[in-house]
């Protein structure tokens, strides 16, 4: 049976440990955005060896790319985004201290051993419930590279975010768990 | 003659925007509860319940359903009795989806360059269009926000005439599992099969603007649009990927005639968020 936690932000690495790929969690605390554009350049930052704009260290990362919000809002419809397109970023970012990624969709073998690597892990948000998903995010500031509008990396201020643990500490992955229960092609 | 203004384009356009993004409409909510029924995974059937609330929590406090408002895709036919008067067709249009993108608080999502300065044009403009002359007096306009996150696991290719059914249903069964959590699942899979190249993709996009619960008129079509759900959904995918009996819930294929040398075959993936509008002026 699937186990429903409630988790703070940031993770400490007890926490990571004790989270089992399948595990329903509600996140609450802080967390920072980053999508395609903003990766690329943290990557290139750090591939330089420069100093990032941003702090990675203990950070959870969510791909996202936000809606706009609406006078009275602290963001529109905000659900994940497609991860794979940041595995060629991610390895670099975990190996630098980045704890955690909320996203949807399977990740790359380098990614998943960096996961292992770090004892790090993988959440996953349902995909299309942007519109449920912006109710948990309370409050919105924009950190850096604002010129990439959507882009721009934010950071969420989240009660009871609504995730699932898909790749944990360990590396097991609930997409081919799940998924090979019900295949019968 | 019937004179049209190209202001009444702009504002159709935008209204049909604002919709499409707020408004998952009757008949998907209609599949989706019935798909819950249905659904063989206690994870699967919470993400169904999910999806279903979320639908109607957009339309309720008009957040957009998802993020990706996506790229604006029209599809318009004027009919060759209009004349329309006031200014340029396509700007008409560029310019309704740049005000519903902005006054809906709908996501910017398309950047000038794809390749080198891919730097966003902050008013989602330009819309895709495609434009058709059709008989009569009036003008249809459909337009469909197409979400990227299954557009990237669409894909197109030409068959020899010996791959005959089998390889054409391999090709549709592939791409939907190499999709997998990616699209968004449950999905519509457009596809289209025939013409040339281009024709493919483009009927393969109109597929999907069939929505859910039209199946194909021609009865082997119909049946082979039968055959294809079943199979997929047994590939154990599931909603969100997470596992489950309901992978896709439509597969709606578009067909015309082709070369003798070529079976070109288009797979258009559309997530459950499958957004469209129509309007007739």
């Amino acid at each position: 049976m699937m186990k429903e936690k409630h988790i703070r932000l940031p993770l400490n690495e007890e926490t990571i440990l004790s989270l089992k790929a399948g595990d329903t969690v509600f996140l609450s605390g802080t967390m920072i955005t980053g999508r395609d554009a903003a990766h690329n350049r943290l990557f290139d930052c750090l591939s330089r060896g420069e100093t990032c704009p941003i702090e990675l260290k203990g950070e959870v990362i969510y791909y996202v790319g936000p809606a706009p919000a609406k006078p009275g809002h602290a963001v529109g419809s905000a659900g994940p985004t497609s991860s794979y397109r940041m595995d060629a970023y991610a390895p670099v970012l975990l190996d630098y201290g980045l704890k955690g990624m909320i996203g949807k969709g399977d990740r790359s073998p380098e990614v998943i051993d960096a996961i292992i690597r770090n004892k790090a892990i993988y959440f996953v948000a349902i995909g299309g419930l942007g519109a449920t998903i912006s109710k948990s995010i309370l409050k919105s500031e924009t950190l850096c590279y604002e010129d990439l509008g959507t882009e721009a990396i934010q950071r969420f201020w989240v009660k009871d975010f609504p995730a699932i643990v898909v790749i944990d500490a360990f590396g097991n992955n609930l997409y081919h768990q799940e998924q090979a229960k019900y295949k019968s092609i | 003659m019937r004179t049209i203004h190209v202001n009444l384009i702009t504002e159709t356009v935008k209204e049909l925007c604002l919709k499409a993004n707020f408004d998952i409409g009757d008949s998907m909510l209609k599949v989706l509860e019935e798909r819950l029924g249905d659904e063989s995974s206690p994870l699967g059937k919470t993400v169904l319940k999910q999806m279903i609330n979320n639908d109607k929590l957009a339309k309720l406090e008009g957040i957009a359903i998802c993020q990706d408002t996506g790229m604006t895709v029209v599809f318009i036919e004027v009919g060759q009795e209009v004349s329309l008067v006031g200014g340029d067709f396509n700007d008409a249009i560029h310019q309704g989806v740049r005000l519903a993108y902005k006054d809906g608080f709908l996501r910017k999502s398309v950047v000038d360059d794809p390749l080198f300065d891919r730097i966003n044009t902050k008013d989602n403009t330009p819309a895709v269009i495609h434009t058709t002359i059709t008989k009569g007096d009036q003008i249809k306009i459909e337009v469909m926000p197409k979400g990227f996150g299954s557009e990237n696991m669409s894909t197109l290719k030409m068959f020899p005439p010996s791959a005959g059914l089998s390889g054409v249903k391999k090709f549709i069964l592939d791409t939907v599992e190499k999709a997998g959590p990616n699209a968004c699942p449950p999905i519509i899979v457009g596809v289209g099969i025939g013409g040339t190249f281009e024709q493919a993709a483009l009927i393969s996009k109109r597929a999907l603007l069939r929505g859910v619960g039209q199946s194909n008129p021609h009865p082997k079509y119909a049946q082979l649009e039968i055959e294809l759900i079943q199979d997929i959904n047994r590939l154990g995918i599931g909603p969100a990927g997470l596992g489950g009996s309901t992978t896709a819930i439509s597969v709606n294929i578009e067909h015309y005639p082709t070369h003798i040398a070529s079976i070109p075959v288009a797979i258009n993936i559309c997530c459950h968020v499958s957004r469209h509008a129509s309007a007739i002026i």
